[in-house]
């Protein structure tokens, strides 16, 4: 990769660059001929219901996950070779009680756990680096604490740090909403929008709820049982797309500058029976 | 009684070569075992350690049958242990029944090589409860060396490990080569492990490598903190329970592990009356609108 940290990639570069993209599981097609090309400092979110393949997307793009046909190049090289340049907040799952780890050691990680070497140079720069991080997501009062007694929250909100603390060219949030409340989901979502403005970070946004981003989205990737669409908020969150792509009727209301997405539940009854937890485990 | 505490026979004994020998290889495997704890714990290993030092012993049986020397067969036991596991048990599920059918089968093999040897019996003894009067020049020398590159490969793939360790999930993202950190890292345990097999033998290496890091975890959340805390402990263990055996003459293993378990308990209580003193400052109107840890 030929970043000079600035997160500017070389021109032409797209932070992601993804062509007749495809992903199956046996028979089962999560999504095909997708082309997706996400430049520097973009804000995509990226949209669907429970198994649709978002999680997988993301982890396509870590290079933990082959694709089945087409290409994908993440800051120009194949995904996988740059991934210190790539923040990545996992889908949320508890951590181990007994971990003899605090929540600031885990924000540490971010910064230098794929480091070799003792690291005991620099640990007064870290420390204050750390430091950081953990106040700008408000954690400084537990980040002391096992991370293991933390709740969902207080941990989602760590993690965000972790992310943000290694100054990643490219940002994937596999749902950092999920279990914050709303003051919260505002702290995280302004200070991943901070990181986007300032130095040009792509972020690739899952989430279930786009309204707490919608200020800040460009375009939005919405996947729905195999097919997707990809666009503005306001081309793709309409009724008429939206009824298109699900295959039955949905309605989108749009309520003082937010966008309430009625029927999309109802209409995927049928579709959600073999996908109704996000429990398969990571490829470790 | 009173020979369980002889003070001057001890400060005599403690000048005679041998126990000087010993010491210096307990305070070596000390400093193994403790650094190693945290990482063992947390990645819940502890059976696995047992399971390795099963087969240092097997090593170390073949060793003394053959006469080569049991330093020697013990780390080779170890490494192979550590390999086997390594590749037959990937699966979480799976370890745990895999490092039992082959700690028993090294067991079982270990003990018809002991049956082939017709040389002094206490040698046989010693590979399973420890034989610390038996460390020579030679073995001191192994040991030292072993122990000096488990060290510094530990200092060199400490923070990726960790990262694997705790949250595995990340570490993949950011290129953590978790998949032969793991293989590594069980290796660095064999070769602890074998250190620990002849000083305090097969059955009680546990004693040195799980317990003073256990104890730690008690006490603080650190991972810094706890492998000190580990370090300082194991050494208590290792050096102290030799001390203590010298005048009585008594196996060194029992005091140990009886040092290493004492700790352990003392750990345990000052957790326990933290979380108390926590809950009642909780209770009382705290100032702080939330409580620092949850109960579990
Ligand atoms: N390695 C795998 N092998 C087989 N099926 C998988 C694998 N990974 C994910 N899946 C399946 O792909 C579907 C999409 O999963 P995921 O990407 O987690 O969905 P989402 O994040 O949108 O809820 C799920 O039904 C899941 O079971
Ligand atoms: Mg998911």
């Amino acid at each position: 990769m030929s970043t000079t940290g600035t997160g500017e990639a070389a021109s032409g570069t797209g932070a992601v660059e993804m062509e007749g993209a495809a992903l199956a599981f046996g028979d089962r097609t999560l999504w095909s001929g997708l082309d997706l090309r996400v430049e520097p400092g973009e804000f995509v979110a990226v949209l669907g219901p429970n198994g649709s393949g978002k999680t997988t997307l993301l982890k396509v793009l870590l290079g933990l996950q082959a694709l089945s046909a087409g290409t994908v190049r993440v800051a120009g090289t194949a995904p996988g070779k740059g991934n210190h340049r790539v923040g990545y907040v996992p889908q949320q799952r508890a951590m181990d009680q007994q971990l003899t780890l605090r929540g600031r050691d885990l924000v540490g990680l971010g910064l230098d756990g794929d480091r070799w070497g003792t690291g005991l140079r620099g640990m007064r720069a870290r420390r204050r680096k750390v430091d950081e991080a953990v106040e700008s997501v408000g954690a400084t009062s537990y980040a002391s604490s096992p991370v293991g007694v933390l709740s969902g929250g207080e941990q989602q909100r760590l993690r965000v740090a972790q992310a943000l603390i290694g100054e990643p060219d490219l940002l994937l949030c596999d749902e950092p909403l999920a279990s914050l409340d709303l003051t919260h989901q505002r702290t995280v979502t302004e200070l991943i929008e901070r990181r986007r403005r300032e130095t040009g970070t792509a972020v690739l946004f899952v989430t279930h709820e786009i309204n707490p981003v919608l200020p800040h989205v460009d375009r939005v990737l919405y996947l729905v049982g195999g097919r997707f669409l990809i666009g503005t908020p306001s081309e793709v969150m309409t009724s008429e797309t939206l009824t298109e792509l699900y295959g039955a009727p949905v309605e989108v209301v749009r309520v003082g500058g937010q966008i309430h997405v009625a029927g999309a539940q109802s209409a995927l009854c049928e579709d959600t029976v073999h996908h109704h937890e996000h429990d398969h485990t990571e490829p470790v | 009684m009173d020979k369980l505490f002889d003070v001057e026979l001890t400060a005599r004994l403690l000048q005679l070569d041998f126990v000087l020998m010993a010491l210096g290889a307990a305070a070596v495997l000390g400093l193994v075992a403790g650094a190693l704890g945290p990482l063992i714990v947390m990645r819940r290993m502890s059976f696995a350690v047992h399971g390795t030092a099963e087969l240092a012993f097997t090593g170390a049986a073949a060793a003394l049958l053959l006469g080569i020397g049991v330093s020697y067969g013990a780390l080779a036991g170890a490494v192979i242990a550590a390999l086997l596991l390594g590749l037959l048990g990937g699966r979480e599920s799976e370890r745990d029944s895999v490092i039992g059918v082959i700690l028993s089968f090294g067991l079982g093999l270990g003990v018809l090589l002991l049956w082939f040897y017709d040389g002094r019996s206490s040698n046989k003894f010693g590979i399973l409860v420890g034989q610390i009067v038996a460390i020579e020049q030679q073995d001191l020398e192994l040991l030292v060396g072993s122990a000096v590159v488990v060290l510094i490969v530990l200092a060199v793939i400490y923070r990726p490990l960790l990262f694997a360790t705790v949250d595995p999930a990340v570490a993949v993202a950011r290129g953590v080569p978790v998949r032969w950190l793991s293989p590594l890292f069980a290796v660095l345990v064999g070769v602890a492990t074998a250190l620990g097999v002849q000083i305090v033998g097969a059955l009680l290496v546990v004693a040195l490598m799980v317990t003073p890091a256990a104890a730690a975890a008690r006490v603080t959340s650190s991972p810094w903190r706890a492998t000190v805390l580990a370090v300082v402990f194991a050494e208590a263990a290792a050096l102290g329970g030799i001390v203590l055996s010298l005048a009585p003459g008594a196996p060194v293993s029992f005091f140990v592990t009886a040092i290493s378990f004492t700790i352990y308990l003392v750990c345990r209580v000052i957790a326990y009356l933290r979380g108390r003193q926590r809950s009642l400052r909780d209770l009382s109107g705290s100032d702080s609108p939330r409580a620092a840890v949850r109960p579990s």
